[in-house]
């Protein structure tokens, strides 16, 4: 049980993640669905000391979290590979003024992709964050997730970097239909 | 149709010490410069459409302090989702001011959506705000600036403002110097 209540599967190393945004003082969350993030959005809603806002695009949970730094709170953005294409232009706040800035990703496109149309953009997200100037970490083993994920909030904020955690599609599991 | 700068300049005198402004990119920046650099002022000079979603951050990161985006109808246009995602966490202490002058006047004066009947102000009333008003006569601003400042969030005025070409006002660009100062005025 997490102290928002909400109980994970025992072996769903989401709650790892969870744990690690709880230690390193996480209180905004800002997302666009993804299958892959689901029971940890759940997690983060019932969850009565997080700030959680759903979006409607993942460019704007870029600004958002700018401005919960100006306001003196850490955030977090969950989203999926394909959202990081919406967000280049934003990125651009991020450098331009020094914030730091943590997202996670669910990598589609990759390990046993069905769908086509995920491709383009899945194998394109480590390059395109790496080219906006991000640190990009990727979990490929549920046994990590804990770690990388403090690691990654760590040198946000304590040194001021845009940082990309890409949890891979292999981790998550290829969606089937 | 209102002055622009005479509009902003009134609704920031006298400001009140809890007031925090976020320009979007353009002429809002440089009217906001124009009615006085302050500590509290946070400049954009990019970041199209991001000018509100950064204001909620800020808005849900301090609840006790009022929060003003001030931004153009382009600006906003472009980011249009945040409205409805403003009107989800119904931030009480959220304000925006559109500078609505109908066209993009930093690219050549192009014509924007709200020149073909495209109403902001619908729109956020659509999105949930909890008041909206549309100006256009300076005997309105005491209202408006009532609208912004005090009443409970989320809230949007449009701005009905001339076209005209004013004289660029220009603030701080280094956005790490921007950040760094409004940090402090925020925080301590």
């Amino acid at each position: 049980m997490t102290e928002s209540g909400y109980q994970f599967a025992a072996d769903d190393w989401r709650a790892d993640i969870y744990a690690a945004l709880k230690r390193q003082r996480i209180v905004q969350v800002a997302y666009v669905p993804d299958a892959g993030h689901a029971t940890l959005i759940k997690a983060l809603h019932a969850d009565p000391h997080m700030k959680v806002s759903v979006l409607t695009s993942e460019e704007e949970g870029v600004a958002l979290l700018a401005g919960a730094d100006l306001g003196g709170e850490r955030g977090v953005l969950l989203m999926q590979s394909s959202g990081v294409g919406n967000c280049v232009n934003m990125f651009a706040l991020l450098r331009s003024c020094g914030f730091p800035f943590v997202t996670l990703v669910t990598m589609r496109g990759e390990w046993a992709e069905f769908n086509p149309w995920q491709v383009p953009m899945g194998q394109s997200t480590p390059q395109t964050l790496e080219r906006a100037g991000f640190l990009v970490y990727r979990i490929e083993h549920a046994v990590e997730a804990g770690a990388v994920t403090e690691a990654a909030v760590r040198i946000a904020y304590d040194s001021a970097q845009p940082v990309a955690v890409l949890l891979s599609q292999r981790l998550i599991g290829a969606k089937t239909f | 149709m209102l002055p622009r700068r005479e509009a902003v300049t009134r609704l920031l005198a006298h400001r009140p010490s809890d007031l925090f402004v976020i320009s979007g990119l353009g002429s809002a920046t440089y009217d906001l410069a124009a009615a006085g650099d302050d500590a509290r002022n946070f400049y954009l000079w990019g970041a199209m459409g991001g000018a509100l979603s950064m204001g909620l951050g800020l808005a849900l990161a301090q609840p006790f302090k009022r929060i003003l985006v001030l931004t153009g109808d382009g600006e906003l246009l472009m980011g249009l989702g945040s409205l409805a995602t403003v009107g989800v966490q119904a931030a009480r202490n959220l304000a925006v001011a559109v500078l609505d002058n109908e066209t993009y006047g930093e690219t050549g004066g192009q014509a924007s959506h709200t020149a073909h009947g495209i109403d902001l102000a619908d729109v956020a009333r659509a999105c949930r705000f909890r008041e909206v008003m549309t100006v256009r006569t300076p005997e309105e601003l005491a209202t408006l600036r009532d609208l912004l400042l005090r009443m409970s969030g989320p809230v949007l005025g449009v701005i009905k403002t001339a076209a005209a070409d004013v004289p660029r006002v220009l603030p701080e660009r280094d956005g790490h110097a921007i950040r760094r100062r409004f940090r402090q005025a925020v925080l301590g």
